[in-house]
């Protein structure tokens, strides 16, 4: 049986209903009389709204109701809130605006919510809305961060749009620093807007019972406790224990559906206010692409201070963060304790400052996504590091090298208050510059050149943090929410287990990691096990699924519910084998007297605590043993990625050759699953590098609304990766050792890919470096090469 | 409404349907074979492949209507296509057994239309290189697994239809 337990490439057990279409996703979910909810959007990226025809509409065929924001303050439906208070400099809280579900005085970007049409059938409810005539006075509007401060007011009483102005580490240390540095290297980037993109659209089907007045809400989420909080303490849709909240299957969410968002919240109103008709929603891709929170959209500037040996002494960054027209549920932690706490990267710079001001604009909410601050801290760190070694004719890993923070210095504080508590960023680099055949690339180089294309490497030693803990140090830093963990492990009398975790799974495969931990820590068979998520109604409260956390934190909370079966399983044992608990070994699924082959299986144990005939006194039946788990520490995931590409520099295309990844996750339950979660962060990080951009046109249109116009990466993008996992530095914060992997490849690539092509064409070009932008670079620099 | 009738998975199918019903839609929606996705609405995500008279097909791009008279072939029909060939592997037609194998998948949302869309690839070209396959891909998004996997699961399911022992070396 410990064949498919931990460190097993074992199949996963979800996998027979995907490929066989039994999933069962949110839009799949169908309720005897359901009827459909459609959103009016805003048109407009600011708009005053005045008169909303709804009786015209409410006659139309099939037309069950039409709601809009008065009629949602008219119910006392209260705001959505961002759950993390980021204070500023000055000491003041942040300043967050109201959210409302739908809007009532003014729209603030294009596809804000302006009202809810319900009707019997979907195409009576699109034609409904499509009728829905609202009278708009539209206002100027801002989109650029850059430009934000300078820009119309977009909530009232709120000036310049700032949210917030934070600041970490110590100016004056850094300050200091700068006086002595021989040498400065100054860069000014933008972290390119993206759309998540999960292929699942968001979608949620309401149902409220009048007999019980039991609220159902099948929804996306990556996150049903969290859901059924923010719904119930801040919008009041209905009282914690009344709302149900189910994330059945969900077709990948990568923060998108962490949020919580007035779509899901009205239908279970509208089904309330329907007298229980079910109500059911579910965007199309413009709807995704307008209303899903997008990632990263920073402008930064940094400086790095470097001694005459090349060693970094300090570090000092501006960025201002685009949080779009509403604070979303974790948007403000994003650009400030999720990045600005990373800038130290791998490297021993003591000293780093960082400010962050954070805007409103007119476009969509910003917030996580895939990797939520720590991509836009890395990208940072590993495009200046590259450019100072460029600066100062330095080969780019040798200066990292001789920077990083050594392997026998840890733990180590950094100077933007993170302690790292274990690593090996030489042993990574060396791994990865030895599989990419570093020392080759001159001769490749001139071999690509030889057919007329720019040939370039980039290196990317990147850092990250993942289950972020412990609750009573992020409270202290503002967040409104506790972040542990829940688990339980359930036997039944035959021996099988159940395990109930408050994580969700939406691709990452726990169904199958989690029973391996189960098969490993209890010996029963693999296929014993069913793990249950997703329904606020089967399992414990949790804080659910993002940060990388579900293993670190939901696991760990397993492997200690397991330890308390083990525990109380001796108890039983001893009292069946008439040996004292001490004697008591338990291996394997079998507890033994220490030195006799006397056992009793787990399952009989098992068998023994629900037919308590023959048991130890004082010890309660049942066999069922749960846990919540507050880590003492994040963990840390680092390595080194190396991209290979080649340019054309007729047509500015750019072709990734290799792709070399080297990650330290400490210990790995499935390599497999591993392995698959980094693929997927590598392409959203050259997607990002190379493809993707969420862009709005100055009067706040998104231009990038459909497939035809947002390039998401396809398989010709890219080559087959070359990942290396599991020769890692095993995490002090639980006891499996565990890191996280799900972020780690889109932290860690766009550099990579970044750094290679300014190696390739001399320039650094911004993300997306689309082939248009890449051949006006080279055209530039071939123009200023000449006049020369 | 319009009278369709149409084979799905085998099975005689008639429905009266509004001439604008989309064959996902009727598939989806009123024959509840919500295997069968839809990802976007510009006909470019994949997740809605299906068979038509043997021929992968955006089901979000036909008609209902349009399907008439025609032989539809579903993720949940698949198994039952190859088990007919003498193929099926555990109740699998081939390319969905190599997903499992493989890790093919992680969220599953548009693991249904690449095992069409592969499957339908493999029909033409049971022997295709790193490139065609890729290249194959253009008319389906995943956003889970980086494709790496999904390619070598289609390589692999090739090298198995055609009984190689091993599958064709990566370029």
């Amino acid at each position: 049986m410990t064949d498919k337990g931990i460190g097993a490439r074992t199949l996963r057990k979800e996998d027979r209903r995907f490929i066989t279409g039994k999933g069962r996703y949110v839009d799949d979910i169908r309720m005897q009389g359901q009827a459909y909810a459609v959103f009016v959007r805003s048109p407009h990226a600011h708009a005053r709204i005045g008169a909303i025809g709804k009786d015209a509409v409410l006659g139309m065929p099939g037309v069950l109701g039409v709601f809009t924001g008065a009629d949602v303050q008219a119910d006392g439906l209260g705001s959505n809130v961002c759950g993390w208070n980021v204070v500023s400099k000055d000491g003041s809280g942040m300043n967050m605006a109201p959210y409302p579900l739908l809007c009532t005085d003014k729209a603030r970007y294009v596809g804000d919510r302006v009202a809810m049409v319900v009707a019997e059938t979907l195409d009576q409810a699109r034609d409904a809305a499509d009728a829905l005539e609202v009278d708009y006075e539209p206002l100027p509007a801002v989109v650029d961060v850059a430009k934000a401060q300078d820009g119309p007011v977009i909530h009232d009483g709120i000036a310049g749009n700032l949210i917030y102005d934070w600041e970490l580490g110590d100016k004056a240390a850094t300050e200091a620093a700068f006086q002595k540095a021989a040498h400065v290297t100054r860069i000014e980037l933008v972290n390119n807007r993206l759309a998540p993109n999960a292929l699942e659209p968001r979608a949620a089907l309401g149902h409220f019972d009048p007999g019980t007045e039991q609220h159902t809400l099948y929804v996306t989420s990556q996150n049903p406790h969290v859901h059924r909080l923010v719904m119930s303490a801040f919008i009041g849709i209905a009282p914690e224990h009344k709302l149900r909240v189910v994330a059945p299957d969900v077709g990948g969410g990568f923060g998108s559906k962490i949020f919580i968002y007035g779509e899901e919240c009205l239908v279970l109103w509208a089904s309330r206010k329907l007298d229980g008709v079910p109500v059911k929603w579910t965007a199309d891709r413009t709807e995704a692409f307008l209303s899903d929170a997008h990632g990263r959209d920073h402008v930064s500037k940094a400086e790095l201070a470097i001694d005459a040996d090349g060693d970094f002494l300090a570090l000092r960054v501006n960025t201002k963060a685009n949080l779009g027209a509403y604070m979303s549920t974790f948007s403000s932690c994003v650009p400030t304790y999720l990045y600005a706490t990373l800038l130290a990267g791998q490297y021993k710079t003591p000293a780093i400052y960082a400010d962050v001001q954070a805007y409103y604009t007119n476009t969509s909410p910003v917030d996580a996504y895939r990797g939520a601050g720590r991509p836009e801290a890395s990208f940072l760190i590993e495009t200046i590091v590259g450019q100072a070694a460029r600066e100062l004719g330095r080969d780019p890993a040798e200066l990292r090298r001789q920077n990083f923070i050594p392997k026998d210095a840890f733990p180590y504080q950094t100077p933007v208050a993170l302690t790292y508590d274990t690593g090996d960023y030489a042993a990574t680099l060396d791994r990865a510059l030895d599989l990419s055949d570093y020392k080759g690339f001159e001769a490749r180089k001139r071999e690509s050149a030889s057919r007329g294309k720019l040939r370039g490497i980039g290196l990317s030693c990147y850092i990250e943090a993942c289950g972020i803990a412990p609750s009573a140090v992020v409270g202290s830093l503002g967040a409104g929410v506790g972040l542990w963990e829940s688990g339980k492990v359930r036997f039944s009398h035959t021996g099988k287990v159940q395990v109930l975790t408050g994580t969700h799974s939406h691709g990452q495969g726990h169904e199958t990691s989690f029973s391996q931990l189960i098969a490993s820590k209890l010996g029963v068979p693999f296929e014993d096990v069913e793990v249950i998520h997703g329904d606020t109604e089967k399992t414990p409260v949790g804080m659910g699924t993002y940060g990388s956390r579900s293993l670190a934190v939901g696991g760990e909370a397993i492997a200690r519910s397991c330890d308390k079966i083990v525990a109380k399983g001796r108890k039983i044992a001893a009292h069946l084998l008439e040996a004292a608990e001490a004697d008591i070994e338990f291996k394997d699924g079998q507890f033994t007297v220490k030195g006799t082959d006397r056992a009793k299986s787990i399952g009989e144990v098992a068998f023994a605590a629900y037919v308590p005939h023959n048991y130890p006194e004082g010890v309660e039946p049942g066999l069922e043993e749960g846990a919540f788990f507050d880590p003492p520490n994040f963990t840390y995931p680092a390595g080194t990625y190396v991209c290979e590409l080649e340019v054309d520099p007729d047509t500015g295309t750019t072709e990734i050759l290799r792709f070399v990844a080297v990650d330290d996750f400490g210990n790995v339950v499935n390599p497999m699953i591993v392995e698959g979660q980094v693929h997927g962060g590598l392409m959203q990080g050259i997607g990002q590098a190379l493809l993707e951009g969420a862009v709005y046109d100055q009067s706040g249109q998104l231009v990038s609304a459909t497939y035809m116009d947002y390039a998401m990466p396809r398989a010709w993008d890219v080559p087959f990766f070359e990942v290396e996992t599991g020769q890692g530095t095993p995490a002090q914060a639980n006891s499996l050792g565990v890191k996280g992997c799900g972020e780690a490849g889109a932290i860690g690539a766009p550099a990579a890919v970044i750094n290679a092509l300014t190696d390739a064409i001399g320039v650094r070009v911004e993300m997306p470096a689309t082939p248009e932008k890449v051949w006006h670079a080279i055209q530039a620099t071939r123009h200023a090469q000449a006049a020369e | 409404m319009t009278h369709v009738s149409l084979k799905v998975n085998g099975r005689e199918v008639s429905r009266d349907v509004e001439p604008r019903t989309l064959l996902v839609e009727l598939l989806r929606r009123d024959l509840n074979l919500t295997g069968t996705h839809v990802g976007c609405d510009t006909s470019q995500c994949g997740c809605c492949v299906v068979h038509v008279d043997g021929v992968g097909t955006k089901s979000c791009t036909m008609l209902a209507v349009q399907a008439d008279g025609k032989a539809i072939t579903t993720i949940e029909g698949l198994a039952a296509v190859a088990e007919a060939d003498g193929r099926a592997e555990d109740g699998l037609h081939p390319v969905q057994a190599a997903f499992r194998q493989h890790h093919g998948l992680q969220c599953g949302f548009c693991t249904p239309g690449m095992i069409m869309s592969a499957a339908d690839l493999l029909s033409r070209n049971a022997d295709p290189t790193e490139h065609e396959v890729r290249e194959w891909l253009e008319g389906n998004l995943c956003r889970c697994t980086g494709y790496h996997n999904i390619v070598k699961a289609i390589m692999a399911a090739g090298a198995t239809m055609r009984g190689a022992a091993t599958p064709r070396a990566a370029e």
